[in-house]
């Protein structure tokens, strides 16, 4: 029998260890499904975890999708650790690349490279004043943020299609659900040249870096971390939880919108109703199997694009749904969350005729 | 039918599911677990349910899948939350985000495929009524059963010894702990009473409500029925209420369409949310009044000591 025990302290190894048990148990029943479908199990699992890594062309695209990730996660992870259910990215994201576009529409070829700061500025306005709703409602109605924060998610996708099927839409663009191309002069600078990867991979690790320093060194992030984890204890020492809340919302809300801005001007150059296949969602695995730690939200970031690309690889190789991509996500987070009971259980096996012997 | 009737019929209808779904969660709820997965398993249970009635031709067989896959995936659901003390919230955002994609997954092949409706009944006499009578007799039988079961639910919660044991797990799960009663067993089983009930749900919206599959169908229903649970204060009567006043502002755009009001369809489409949004607010505004009846152990972990 296999019995649990709790341990007298959280196991570090275990904390450390527990994502990457998570990873393999996910491989293993990934490996399961490929052979349930009758496909060869190492091709399928190579296109999710070999292919991508492959030259520097899918590495730069590994960074291209990894990008709107981190940049969300970071921002969830905060929330988290203040214990503020925010799980509307996705709506965060969408608000920001809807205020960028609403920019980037005004830019004409004429127009300086400068016309980026505004786009991306409008970007991080647009997720902050999504974020701020849930904030405000949290804050002075008591209403719960996890509801809040998903059902404005719905509400921004049907702005976003509203407008790109209706005052945004392009005259020209064969009655397409989507905007003009936005002029060049918007085009974000590339980091490695022939590839789509573009100075938004650099903000991101900027962004992280800063989250990271802020976290760990500053009063305001000392309070966050206090509040989430022992809010009486915060309540004694006079931090407020106010403050805590319109903090992370206000810094989730804009690091997602800068992120759908990214997107937007980014690989994309106009806004269609698909600017993100839910890297909001995503997002919130990143932020747990990163242990809500800055660093570690790098390495799940790009674990997750791995899965974008696989997804889309398994599409056109195997014929199979992008829809792999949710699942595998998902499986992932199962398994980290039961993964984790060994930081603070160890598994006991007791043999059944001992007890007798 | 007269417009107005007819507003009425199809408030009960699109209700009906909400209605189904959050009184499962409602019943989670009582027990102390919070159910974040409901919107994934409503759409696992409505491919499932879906698939089945393609293959049988029969809603019952179809209802009877999603009501085990619902069990199934809420068993899930609780074995992490209840044995391994995984944190509730992030199990059911797991569930939900994990359902999304397996459900498109599995459905890959019913997309775009018909189904023949099923019939409705047609309650003699009554339906023959005048006016309101159409509206309000002549609907799927699932529709009179979720009524009945609202009624159900209360007489269990509030008239009968396992009820009475049910709510004391939700309020103070040491104190049912030290009686004898087996708390994570009673969780258990309230989780897939709620699951079975969430699939049920998911199966009427594939089955009856379209009838088809489309990837992600559920459109956050299962999120507007846990904010309908909060809505209701927990009551099964008020679950019912809630449910078919946002059955109707789903409708609110087909009223307004056959009475020639120009709005583009996508702010209509924003209106169920938007109305979560602010009763949610409106409800939660008096913190005091929504404790009165919320279960205190609610989203907690219960852990029992030997």
């Amino acid at each position: 029998m296999l019995q649990l025990e709790a341990r007298p302290a959280p196991s570090r190894t275990m904390l450390v260890l527990s994502p990457l048990i998570a990873l393999a148990a996910t491989v293993l029943f990934g490996a399961l499904m490929f052979a349930a479908l009758g496909k060869n199990p190492l091709d399928g699992l190579a296109l999710f975890f070999v292919e991508p890594l492959k030259g520097l062309y899918g590495l730069s695209e590994l960074g291209l999708k990894a990008t709107p990730l981190i940049l969300c996660g970071l921002g969830l992870a905060a929330c988290y650790r203040a214990n503020v259910w925010n799980i509307g990215a996705e709506g965060q994201l969408l608000l920001g690349a809807i205020a960028a576009s609403g920019v980037a529409l005004q830019a004409t070829d004429d127009t300086t490279r400068w016309i980026l700061v505004p786009i991306l500025v409008a970007g991080v306005l647009g997720g902050m004043l999504w974020a701020a709703l849930v904030a405000v409602l949290r804050d002075r109605f008591h209403a719960n943020e996890i509801l809040t924060s998903l059902m404005l998610v719905y509400v921004a996708q049907n702005l976003l299609d509203y407008l790109v099927y209706g005052p945004w839409k392009d005259p020209e663009g064969y009655n397409f659900p989507q905007t003009a191309l936005f002029a060049a002069s918007t085009t974000l600078p590339k980091l490695i040249p022939d590839t789509r990867l573009n100075i938004g991979f650099a903000i991101a690790l900027l962004a992280v870096a800063a989250m990271s320093l802020f976290m760990s060194r500053t009063l305001q992030g000392f309070r966050l971390v206090v509040g989430g984890q022992a809010a009486d204890a915060a309540r004694y020492a006079g931090f407020s939880a106010r403050k805590s809340l319109w903090t992370v919302l206000l810094l989730s809300g804009g690091l997602s919108g800068l992120a759908g801005a990214l997107e937007a001007v980014g690989p994309l150059g106009q806004l269609t109703p698909h600017v993100s296949p839910g890297y909001g969602f995503a997002a919130i695995i990143v932020a747990f199997v990163g242990r809500l730690n800055s660093i570690g939200i790098v390495f799940s970031g790009v674990l997750m694009a791995m899965f974008y690309i696989g997804g889309e690889l398994a599409q056109s190789r195997l014929g199979l749904p992008n829809a792999m991509t949710g699942v595998f996500q998902g499986l992932l987070l199962f398994c980290l969350l039961a993964a984790d009971t060994l930081v603070t259980h160890r598994v006991r096996i007791t043999g059944r005729g001992m007890r007798h012997a | 039918m007269h417009e107005y009737a007819l507003l009425l019929a199809s408030a009960l209808s699109a209700g009906t599911p909400l209605a189904l779904a959050s009184l499962g969660l409602l019943i989670n709820e009582k027990s102390g677990v919070v159910n974040l997965g409901a919107e994934g398993m409503m759409l696992m249970a409505a491919i499932a349910g879906f698939a089945v009635a393609v293959a049988t031709g029969n809603q019952w067989l179809a209802f009877g899948a999603g009501a085990v896959v619902g069990s199934v995936l809420a068993a899930a659901i609780g074995v992490l939350v209840l044995w391994l003390g995984t944190n509730q919230y992030a199990t059911g955002l797991a569930m939900s985000l994990f359902g999304a994609g397996l459900s498109a997954f599995l459905g890959m092949n019913d997309v775009g495929r018909n189904l023949a409706p099923f019939g409705h009944v047609h309650i003699p006499w009554l339906s023959d009524l005048p006016f309101f009578g159409a509206a309000l007799f002549s609907h799927h039988l699932m529709v009179y059963v979720a009524m009945l079961l609202a009624w159900g639910i209360h007489v269990f919660l509030h008239r009968t010894r396992a009820g009475l044991v049910l709510r004391a797990v939700g309020e103070s799960p040491e104190s049912a702990h030290a009686l004898g009663y087996p708390v994570r067993r009673i969780r258990l089983a309230a989780l897939m009473v709620g699951g079975a009930l969430c699939g049920i749900a998911g199966a009427y919206l594939s089955v009856i409500y379209t009838p088809m599959w489309v990837q992600g169908m559920t459109a956050g229903r299962g999120w507007i029925a846990l904010a309908l649970t909060t809505f209701a204060t927990w009551r099964p009567a008020r679950v019912l209420l809630g449910a078919y006043l946002f059955g109707g502002v789903t409708m609110l755009q087909f009223y307004f369409q056959g009475r020639g009001v120009q709005v583009p369809s996508q702010l209509l489409s924003m209106l169920p949310y938007l109305a979560t949004i602010v009763v949610l607010a409106l409800i939660s505004r008096n913190p005091t009044w929504i404790r009165i009846n919320m279960p205190a152990s609610l989203g907690k972990v219960f852990r029992p000591t030997a």
